[in-house]
């Protein structure tokens, strides 16, 4: 009798999940369905819901016209930006947890930079960047996510690294190495899967930003997020370009959350929670 | 007392200091440059039409106490918050619970839930607008076969209907925050003393009030202060389902600072726009987080 309940309980909830997941997943199969339709199917009254052909010349035309660039500017910019703040974060971590310079204040003082609205420093900062000729050039905006990155790198490789025991890295300075290679040779490798999510977000939060690239870029740096948006004209809508451009962007995503999900939870609450 | 790390000699004042330059780079350009700068035009005069650099007091403050365009944002902000802040968390905490037990497939599913979460909020906004289009899209076609009839809501232009669409693009995208956020907090709570709980005979309420909620308070109050400043600042959502439109209706704090500095270049007015919102949030997250520290 238990058995029989639980056999049918197990059922019903395993109907109810996937009807949650088709739920969450249907308006990203919508957008892929829109960047393969034809423009016919795209507007076609009432909606065709899959294309009968997959139709590539969304994708064809991005590239033709240049727009793809938009992408390679994303991956650029988020990339570059990642591997400096990465290397820059763990070193103060590091000083941080082990020399406790600036004491909790330091630490604290800068997760907190991480709660400012980003509009609210988005004028003073174009002004800065206006003034130094750094509108619409890859170093602007590397420069400006890198700094935005690093508190959030910072917070969670003190996190990753308050939980070496320190009695590693005493054997292995008294062994005759530097500080510095002990980082290398003894912490980095230690601390690799944390500060690999860590480097996965940081790649995220540049690649998903809209607002500086949006306030920095002109023409020459333009990212994917602020392509997207130049689609929707006031007179027209290029929808099968939004469909496509922005697959463009979710894509690198689909393989993030099909190989890392277990470190996301700890990557979005900050370190709050460890999964 | 001597610390461990310190015990050992190398040259740690010169590495001690140096390991944290890039931190103090991010604290002159984010945290200290723009805040002087902010502190400076906002006490000047400078528009479109011109820059007077000198003293001006403090009439653009004042400005802000009488703009009702302002305090309508706030407005905006805070309904925008206290909605969709409590709806993301009760279906998150739903969710968590349907898949707190083993399930087959349980992974695969999990991640085809967590993908809006890890989008540009920005694909969510173009998404959204394309799926709540009146013609085109299939959120009026569904409700056409629920009503029996046509549907031709304009959503994103229809006052009536705006909020709602909004909060739909909003709420699809960061439920499964919390709810991956509740799923690791559920899977930590003591199964032990729920088994002791049930065995003697107490109620599901009781049990969630007694051994559940003490259990994941911690988690919950994390949760809702991340989803709560980043809500306080929405911007790119909204902006690419509506500008802020239809008219006003739904202009946020942010959206009405970009419009005031970028669009009107009211650098001054603006300014101070920035630095009232900032002075707002830093009491906001003071507060939230003494009461965190009583509740402990």
């Amino acid at each position: 009798m238990t058995s029989w309940s639980t056999g049918w309980r197990l059922v019903l909830r395993l109907c109810l999940a996937v009807v949650v997941a088709v739920v969450f997943f249907f308006p990203i199969c919508w957008l892929a369905a829109i960047s393969l339709k034809s423009p016919e199917e795209i507007f076609a009254y009432p909606p065709v819901w899959i294309p009968e052909t997959p139709n590539f010349s969304s994708y064809l035309t991005l590239f033709r016209d240049g727009d793809a660039w938009a992408v390679w500017n994303s991956l650029v910019t988020a990339g570059v930006s990642t591997v400096l703040a990465m290397v820059f974060g763990t070193l103060a971590a590091y000083a941080i947890v082990r020399y406790r310079t600036g004491g909790d204040h330091l630490a604290i003082w800068i997760i907190s930079q991480r709660m400012i609205p980003p509009i609210c420093v988005a004028f003073p900062i174009f002004l800065l960047y206006v003034s130094l000729g750094l509108i619409d050039t890859y170093v602007g905006l590397i420069v400006l996510y890198t700094a935005f990155n690093l508190p959030y790198v910072i917070w969670m490789m003190r996190g990753y690294i308050q939980d070496i025991p320190v009695d590693l890295e005493q054997s292995a300075m008294v062994d005759g190495l530097s500080r510095l290679a002990v980082i290398r040779k003894v912490v980095l490798p230690m601390v690799q899967g944390g500060f690999f999510a860590t480097a996965v977000f940081t790649f995220i939060f540049a690649w998903n930003d809209f607002l500086f690239a949006l306030i920095l870029t002109r023409s020459e740096v333009v990212t994917y997020p602020v392509q997207v948006t130049g689609y929707f004209g006031s007179q027209s809508t290029f929808w099968s370009k939004i469909g496509a451009m922005s697959m463009l962007g979710v894509l690198p995503m689909m393989i993030v959350v099909g190989t890392m999900q277990r470190f996301i939870v700890r990557g979005m609450s900050m370190g709050a929670v460890k999964g | 007392m001597q610390s461990k790390s310190s015990a050992l000699a190398d040259n740690a004042t010169v590495l001690r200091y140096a390991l944290v330059a890039p931190a103090v780079f991010v604290i002159l350009m984010i945290g200290l440059y723009p805040f002087i700068k902010l502190a400076a035009t906002s006490v000047q005069d400078i528009t479109m039409f011109g820059a007077d650099r000198s003293f001006q007091g403090f009439k653009h403050y004042a400005r802000l106490m009488e703009d009702d365009r302002l305090w309508e944002a706030i407005w905006h902000t805070t309904l925008f918050t206290v909605i969709a802040l409590p709806i993301e968390l009760v279906l998150g905490y739903l969710l968590a619970l349907l898949f707190l037990h083993p399930l087959p497939f349980r992974r695969t599913l999990i991640a085809i839930i967590l993908l809006p979460t890890v989008i540009s909020p920005i694909v969510a906004g173009a998404t959204w607008r394309l799926m709540l289009d009146q013609r085109f899209g299939p959120i009026n076609q569904i409700l056409g076969w629920i009503v029996g009839r046509e549907v031709e809501i304009l959503w994103t232009i229809n006052p009536n209907f705006v909020w709602p669409a909004v909060l739909a693009a909003e709420v699809w995208q960061w439920t499964p925050f919390m709810f991956l956020i509740l799923l690791a907090a559920l899977s930590n709570v003591d199964s032990e003393q729920l088994e002791a709980a049930e065995i003697d005979g107490a109620g599901p309420w009781t049990v969630f009030r007694k051994i559940v909620l003490p259990a994941i308070l911690p988690v919950v109050v994390i949760a809702v202060l991340i989803r709560g400043l980043d809500l306080v600042r929405v911007f790119d959502v909204i902006w690419t389902m509506t500008q802020g439109g239809p008219g006003t209706q739904t202009e946020t704090i942010s959206i009405y600072a970009y419009q005031m500095a970028f669009r009107e270049f009211e650098i001054s007015y603006s300014s101070a726009i920035a630095f009232f919102v900032i002075l707002i949030l830093t009491v906001l997250v003071i507060a939230a987080l003494r009461r965190v520290e009583i509740a402990r």
